[in-house]
């Protein structure tokens, strides 16, 4: 139970930087551990106490493995957040050769 | 016929690719081979339309098919519902990119547009059609991280902080959405939306699959900006290349966000109460708001992008409205009649705000200015543009020879069927904001001659531009004929027919 509530906790702490942050690149780094506490909570969904790979082989006894599903799909979903990551990088830099600054209070042509 | 609809995919992926290389070594290429994709793919879905009927179509990825009746493998399948939303995207999607001939040159790069072009219309087929939770996922980010390459395209100051806004706001969507299918598999063990409605109907632990449809809302209503998570719909579709905005508005925040939203609440969860009139509440108070907000925008893009929040609302209030009359069980044609609307309306809002936004662009292309005070009388100048604009502005608000009248029509009979007087009430209130602020538009781009003088040297755009215009104006008056009982007899029904039986879906597909 204490892992899942440190996974809460993780989320809280990304959610709380992504909301209070004013600098661009702060902004991406809450975006990322809020991410990384989503993919914590998918592994934990797969794992089995005292669970092995699952690799299965004949010649041992044991019988208990892990979900290998949720591995599967953590692994895709690090990857989506790569690319989004890269992009959002990307978005950042030319908008501090724009506007010269990373402070989001600056940057309001929008709005309305 | 089943092995086409992998090609529905694997066709746009590769070329977007092959755009991204050889557009690069042989001049013009992806001027004819983007084009050419999308053709192909046109032919395609009418083909798979025509053939249909009321059946539906399945495929095994890799051959992983039914092992001892549980589905091991990703399925991809396309009934009566998805197919007209392939139709839809694959339609407009060709529509645009013929538009973006002349409209793209201004930028650099015209390869790269083409390629991410390419690769949104992949992904948003790939959502269409994947029977698998996760499966959806990824094809919903492919075509949401190319639409925000896309919103970007000007790497202008006010296209880079859309970009970015839009970016968080949709990578937090898919946050939740990702837990929320991570929850979902936790308790079911497994992926396959026909198998986790088996697994639903066998036993259901309401408080928890409440939390999970919460996440769902919250995500997906981020992809389709339902009010409260609107924040970024009206930077994004504002500040994109045009054809990108009709893209956007048009199909992608349909393809990714509604779609998904009334599959998975039709053919996915049971039914319940309280869901259903948060949808439909969402769905009255974004018709509302988002009108509210239009009306008092000079800029016309930000105008057109509220406009679509508020139609969009519509929409999701017809399904909610849907969802309670079939709960409450004794009033079944209203309950076809509300989502039969709904589903009207959608491909109607496809159709007429595709057109706005090209409109919009064409204005846009001639005069670089998109504030409404500082046109005026472009309708001698622009005639084309002038009465295609004319046409999708009296369709939008609901004036009789033309499609937004008839769908929104259907859904408040079906609201008045349903005694839901205050929402009907609303539609019609909100019909009548719209017809103002389109009347506003048409005024001071249009009409308002004292400010013309200036403008004596404004042409009529080239050729694709208009052609595009008058296409999609063309196909604002003839989707009317769907209003006609045996022509939507023909087309709608198949469509309503899949959501209204919720079991169907994943019995055909499990085969019990």
């Amino acid at each position: 139970m204490t892992v899942y509530l440190l996974c809460f906790v993780l989320f809280l702490v990304g959610l709380y930087g992504l909301i209070t942050r004013r600098n661009l690149i702060k902004i991406i780094i809450s975006k990322s551990i809020t991410e990384f506490s989503v993919f914590l909570i998918l592994v934990l969904i797969g794992y089995i106490d005292q669970g092995l790979a699952p690799i299965v082989d004949p010649g041992t006894s044991h019988q208990v493995y892990v979900d290998p599903l949720p591995q599967a799909m953590v692994l895709t979903a690090i990857v989506i957040g790569l690319a989004t990551t890269a992009m959002l990088m990307a978005i950042a830099i030319r908008l501090y050769r724009k506007y010269k600054t990373f402070d989001i209070r600056e940057i309001k042509n929008l709005r309305g | 016929m089943d092995a086409l609809i992998p090609l529905f995919i694997v066709i746009p992926l590769i070329s977007a690719f092959l755009i991204m290389i050889l557009g690069k070594l042989v001049k013009g290429f992806h001027r004819y081979f983007a084009p050419l994709t999308l053709l192909v793919l046109l032919a395609m879905t009418i083909i798979v339309f025509a053939n249909l009927g009321g059946s539906s179509l399945q495929y095994t990825v890799g051959g992983w098919g039914l092992e001892k009746g549980i589905p091991v493998g990703i399925f991809m399948v396309l009934d009566a519902f998805s197919v007209l939303m392939l139709c839809i995207i694959n339609l407009l999607g060709f529509i645009a990119l013929f538009y973006s001939f002349s409209y793209i040159a201004k930028y650099t790069a015209e390869s790269n547009y083409y390629s991410l072009f390419c690769l949104i219309i992949a992904g948003m087929n790939g959502v269409v059609l994947s029977g698998d939770l996760f499966n959806l996922c990824v094809f919903l980010e492919v075509s949401v991280i190319a639409s925000y390459a896309l919103v970007a395209f000007g790497v202008g100051k006010t296209e880079l902080e859309a970009s970015y806004k839009y970016q968080i706001l949709g990578s937090l969507g898919f946050m939740l959405i990702l837990l929320a299918v991570g929850l979902i598999y936790w308790k079911t063990k497994t992926l396959n939306i026909a198998d986790i409605r088996q697994v639903f109907e066998a036993g259901y632990s309401k408080p928890y699959y409440i939390f999970v449809q919460v996440l769902l809302i919250a995500g997906f209503g981020l992809k389709a900006a339902i009010i409260p998570f609107h924040a970024w719909l009206p930077d994004a579709h504002s500040s994109a290349p045009s054809p990108i905005s009709a893209m956007l508005s048009g199909v992608l925040i349909k393809a990714v966000g509604i779609y998904v939203i009334i599959r998975l609440f039709f053919n996915m969860f049971v039914f319940s109460y309280e869901i259903a009139l948060v949808l439909t509440s969402l769905g009255a108070i974004s018709m509302v708001v988002g009108s509210l907000l239009a009306i008092v925008q000079w800029d016309l893009k930000r105008l057109l992008a509220y406009s679509s929040i508020s139609q969009i609302g519509y929409v999701l209030m017809a399904f909610g409205m849907g969802i309670l009359l079939l709960l409450r069980g004794n009033n079944e044609a209203a309950a076809v009649l509300a989502i039969g609307g709904g589903i009207y309306h959608m491909i109607n809002h496809a159709v007429f705000k595709g057109l706005l936004f090209l409109n919009a662009g064409s204005i846009e292309h001639r005069l670089d200015t998109r504030n409404l005070k500082e046109m005026g009388g472009l309708s001698t100048a622009m005639p084309i543009t002038s009465t295609t604009s004319f046409m999708g502005s009296m369709s939008i608000s609901g004036i009789p020879p033309f499609n937004g009248f008839f769908s929104k029509l259907i859904i408040i009979v079906a609201a008045i069927n349903g005694k839901f007087y205050l929402l009907a009430t609303l539609a019609v209130v909100v019909s009548i904001i719209t017809l103002a602020y389109f009347l506003k538009f048409q005024r001071f781009a249009f009409f308002n001659k004292s400010a013309g003088e200036a403008l004596s040297k404004i042409r009529e755009v080239p050729f694709p531009m208009s052609f595009s215009m008058i296409v999609l104006a063309t196909l604002c008056l003839a989707l009317s004929l769907l209003a006609i009982p045996s022509v939507s007899e023909l087309i709608l029904r198949p469509a309503i027919d899949v959501l209204m039986q919720s079991d169907l879906y994943s019995t055909t597909i499990i085969g019990i």
